[in-house]
């Protein structure tokens, strides 16, 4: 009998597959998702490389030349100021990213410990997590980020706390709807019937599970992060010069229009929609890899 | 019943594949049978056997990506080449299905008594709503529902389940179907409810002298409600018979084992082992090449079961089963039962 | 007898909110007194149909969760008080297995994992752990080299089976099977059944096997237990309830069940009974069964019936039990007792 069950047991004969390898394979067939990790992980070189790469030295001026169209040396041309608009460009990204993904890594730490603490215990626990996220949802944004921006200054780091402080809500409360359909799944009864503690449960049975939901509420908000400060920059409240991020240079470009040099709009612009774009495919892609029911 | 007739429902040589990522999934192989009038053919198979897929595809109901071949014909008329329209008309009115999830087969916010006008309305448009409606206590009357004139007017949610597959039956023979098709209409339901509902069914079929083609997983409903079984296994047939035959001189090792697989409620309890079958049936993106039951099989011949399709062998003129081991099989089972 | 599970007039409910203010509507009476005894290395069978409160009483006895008064018993200890280190030996000593083969493996952990993680809980097997977990597959028919794939890639069967394994890997006394082989094909279910049968004899393991399939229970317990809207209304050694059923449930139970068989099935006295379980919202007075019960009179409606202790180890709750009718009165019109349904 012990022989035949064994015998029972050989339906997938095909060789084992670790579980990197199936949600490599996975994202490596969703096209979008990697021709978005390809021109984000461009990006991010040209960026982050930017002291090496760049065609001049951050914020070098040439005030004589002042301000030109695009020519052999500078490829995008020259700000009234003098300064290579590409270079330019490229040190602003590195700002606007580490923006984007330093708000897109806390403000998903935070709302997903949040989110799972309350859908796990309930009771006042949960209504006291969900109050306040009902309280950060009220006030509006803009309103809130002005204020703590004037307050505590417009640092990087700033942008960085103020924007996570809005962003985690939207985390949270995905997080506690979803562990409340774990909770009543039958591998966490089983947990909690061996004995695992409220802990464990959570860290081991139910994040994991999360994983495809925290990716693309990563993504999604690194998305948004870049779009929020880009606004609030234009608007004069984001990241301040000498500093520049995408937003504050198209903030500037702005007063560019009616001038031949309207085109400078059009570059910050479109890095901020190819990042975005790019950060969502791969969101898209992540969540798809990560839903450990597709089989290969 | 003529003896020359022709039978109302005719599946020949039926295929039906699943394009898949990974690859094409074969649900239904070459499955043929007839469906004759006042007859009641179970389909018997497990999840995965093509039961199920066989019903949706005499309904039409398939998605378009599958692909379907062979032929279904009803009173000799092709239905795999019907327009959609064409189908339309023939389903509810010739042919007619009921589901297993009832209340989700059914529309929550219209009274039981419009679903019901609304079935007969859609094949007979000439009648006043005065006489729908006395169609619809009519109808809620044969399959049981106590006081249907008061009833006919409430929502399915007022209904308990038993009550609302009872509802699922009479909209399935609003328009006296020739042809009614049961897809595990008990499966969601309690015992002693699951009794109430295959009694329905067998009055309802004695009564419109339809045919009915109960598809289902449990034998035992099988044994009290069919005069012919067909038995699926991974997209095939593997036996059809008439019901005693099945159960008392099952022909295909699958049948006999699945038979002796199963706890009786009258059988000799306690001590007695039930036969385990090792293994489970194959991927259907990746078949084997002889017959599906081989590797599950302990009359297996190596070498050849697996390796080519098995043919269909007739024991008698109203029993095949597809099996190169009939011989066996029928010497182990005398043996089992002296 | 030693009895090693033992439930003494266990009562749960549930309260039923709705509105603004989440005020208290009903409630849903899903266990009202039931007792019950499992005598050590036995099976008690539990059958009911849907809303009969079984897997209530199999979650209570795992606690999963807490009962309002009454009491649950292992070897005398009392289950439904326990706490802190209490409840982590108790949790030893009592496990389950689940219904759903495909929800009750964590998709993200590795057969291995989730089996050393039980072992790992309780601090059992330490610096052996992957080789007790390897040895618990091979336990329940499984290669033990299985333990580094995932769930997914395990047939209903399989899985169930890497579930028995993960209750057995805290050497447990007592497992609740809350319908291990429902989700199961037939074809399937058999090895299963065989497996439990075997791991039984041979761990001495106390059952308590919830169940709606009667053929199923009957195969694999003891003594049976059947249950109605919240209470037990027969208990009686396996044998003994399904040859001389003493409640008209348990006999309406029985006769409903299809046999595979077409002439038996065909000859068979079936009493059908009308209507549907009454909502355990609002169970009827006295005895709960008396509104689709054929022999019900005016004492059922008013007198809760007791379980009394009948012939061979019967008990029965009810005042007109099968044996004391003089000549059965079987239904031949049932529908007069349509008036409970709905």
């Amino acid at each position: 009998m012990r022989a035949q069950s064994v015998a029972a047991t050989t339906k997938t004969t095909r060789s084992f597959v670790g579980q990197w390898t199936l949600f490599r394979r996975r994202f490596l067939r969703h096209r979008l998702a990697v021709s978005g990790l390809v021109v984000l992980a461009m990006l991010v070189i040209a960026c982050f490389g930017a002291p090496w790469i760049a065609p001049f030295q951050e914020n070098h001026q040439d005030l004589i030349t002042g301000s030109t169209g695009p020519s052999p040396v500078h490829w995008l041309g020259t700000d009234e100021l003098g300064r290579d608009f590409l270079s330019q460009l490229l040190y602003a990204g590195r700002i606007s990213m580490s923006v984007g993904l330093g708000v897109g890594v806390l403000s998903t730490i935070v709302g997903v410990l949040l989110g799972s603490l309350a859908g796990y215990f309930g009771g006042w626990v949960d209504e006291l997590i969900m109050r306040l996220v009902d309280l950060f949802l009220v006030v509006p944004p803009i309103a809130i980020l002005a204020l703590l921006l004037q307050g505590f200054g417009s640092s990087s780091a700033t942008i960085v706390l103020a924007l996570s402080a809005l962003g985690w809500t939207v985390i949270a409360r995905v997080a506690r709807s979803q562990v409340l359909s774990l909770r009543e799944k039958e591998f966490v009864d089983a947990a909690i019937v061996l004995g695992a503690s409220p802990l464990r449960v959570i860290v081991r049975h139910m994040i994991p599970n999360l994983a495809g939901v925290i990716a693309v509420n990563v993504s999604l908000a690194v998305a948004a992060a870049i779009i929020t400060e880009s606004t609030l920059s234009f608007l004069g409240f984001g990241v301040q010069p000498p500093d520049s991020s995408w937003g504050n240079m198209l903030s500037q470009a702005a007063g560019l229009l009616g001038t031949p040099q309207v085109h400078l709009l059009l570059y910050p612009g479109l890095l901020i929609l190819i990042t975005v774009l790019s950060v969502n495919f791969i969101g898209d892609g992540l969540r798809d890899a990560l839903d450990p029911q597709t089989k290969r | 019943m003529t003896l020359n007739q022709q039978p109302l429902l005719t599946v020949d040589n039926l295929s039906v594949v699943f394009s898949t990522d990974n690859g094409p999934a074969t649900s239904v192989e070459g499955l043929s049978f007839e469906l004759n009038a006042n007859e009641t053919l179970g389909v018997v198979g497990e999840s995965g056997s093509g039961k199920s897929i066989t019903s949706m595809a005499i309904m039409g109901l398939l998605p378009r990506t599958a692909a379907v071949t062979g032929s279904i014909r009803f009173r000799g008329e092709e239905l795999l080449t019907k327009t959609d329209d064409q189908l339309r008309d023939l389903r509810g009115r010739r042919i007619s299905m009921v589901f297993q999830d009832a209340l989700a087969a059914l529309n929550p916010v219209k009274s039981v008594g419009n679903q019901l006008m609304e079935a007969v309305r859609v094949h007979s448009s000439d009648r006043s709503r005065r006489e729908m409606r006395a169609r619809a206590i009519e109808l809620l009357d044969i399959v049981g529902i106590p006081t249907p004139e008061q009833r006919v007017d409430q929502f399915p949610h007022e209904f308990s389940g038993g009550m609302r597959q009872r509802i699922m039956i009479a909209m399935s023979i609003a328009n006296d179907p020739d042809v009614l098709i049961a897809d595990e209409p008990t499966t969601a339901l309690d015992v002693t409810v699951q009794a109430q509902v295959l009694d329905v069914l067998r009055r309802v079929q004695r009564r419109t002298n339809s045919a009915l083609l109960i598809i289902t997983h449990d034998l035992g409903v099988v044994a009290g409600l069919a005069d012919r079984v067909l038995v699926m296994y991974s997209g095939k047939k593997v036996e059809e018979a008439d019901v005693e035959d099945v159960f008392y001189r099952p022909s295909h090792p699958y049948t006999l084992d699945l038979l002796a697989a199963m706890p009786r409620l009258d059988g000799n309890s306690g001590d007695s082992r039930l036969y385990s079958i090792p293994g489970a049936p194959p991927d259907p993106t990746e078949l084997p090449p002889g017959c599906r039951f081989a590797p599950r099989c302990r009359y297996a011949m190596l070498g050849t079961c697996d390796r080519t399709p098995v043919p269909e062998q007739f024991i008698t003129d109203r029993h095949v089963a597809a099996c190169l081991r009939i011989d066996e099989v029928a010497a182990v089972r005398q043996e089992a039962s002296s | 007898m030693s009895s090693t599970l033992e439930a003494i007039d266990v009562v749960k409910e549930y309260p039923v909110r709705s509105g603004l203010f989440r005020r208290r509507t009903g409630t849903v009476h899903a266990l009202s007194g039931v007792s019950l005894e499992v005598p050590k290395g036995k099976t008690l069978g539990i059958v009911g149909e849907s809303g009969c409160g079984k897997s209530t009483l199999g979650r209570s006895i795992v606690r999963l969760h807490d009962i309002d008064s009454g009491s649950i018993r292992l070897d005398g200890e009392s289950v439904e008080s326990a706490s802190g280190q209490d409840l982590r030996s108790l949790r030893r000593r009592v496990q389950m297995v689940f219904q759903d083969p495909y929800a009750s493996l964590n998709p993200r952990l590795t057969i291995g994992s989730a089996l050393i993680e039980a072992l790992e809980i309780h601090g059992l097997a330490a610096g052996r752990r992957s080789e007790r977990a390897q040895e618990l597959l091979e336990m329940v028919g499984l290669r033990p080299e299985f333990v580094q794939r995932y769930p997914h890639e395990f047939s209903g069967g399989q899985r169930q089976r890497i579930g028995i394994a993960r209750a057995l890997a805290v050497e447990p006394e007592v497992i609740v099977l809350d319908e291990p082989v429902s989700a199961l094909d037939v074809s399937v279910q058999a090895g299963v059944l065989n497996q439990l049968k075997e791991l039984q004899d041979l761990l001495g393991l106390t059952y308590v096997f919830i169940a709606h399939d009667l053929s199923v229970v009957r195969y694999l317990s003891d003594e049976v237990a059947v249950m109605y809207l919240g209470r037990i209304v027969e208990t009686a050694p396996t044998g003994r309830l399904f040859a001389a059923p003493e409640h008209p449930y348990t006999k309406a139970l029985l006769s409903a069940v299809p046999i595979p068989d077409p002439i038996v099935e065909r000859s068979r006295e079936r009493i059908t009974l009308s209507g549907d379980v009454p909502s355990p919202l609002n169970p009827p007075s006295g005895c709960r069964f008396r509104t689709r019960c054929w022999k019900a009179t005016e004492r059922c409606a008013t007198e809760i019936p007791l379980l009394r202790t009948m012939a061979d180890g019967t008990r029965a709750a009810c005042h007109h039990p099968e044996s004391e009718t003089q000549s059965p009165t079987d239904p031949t019109d049932s529908q007069r007792t349509e008036a409970g349904a709905q």
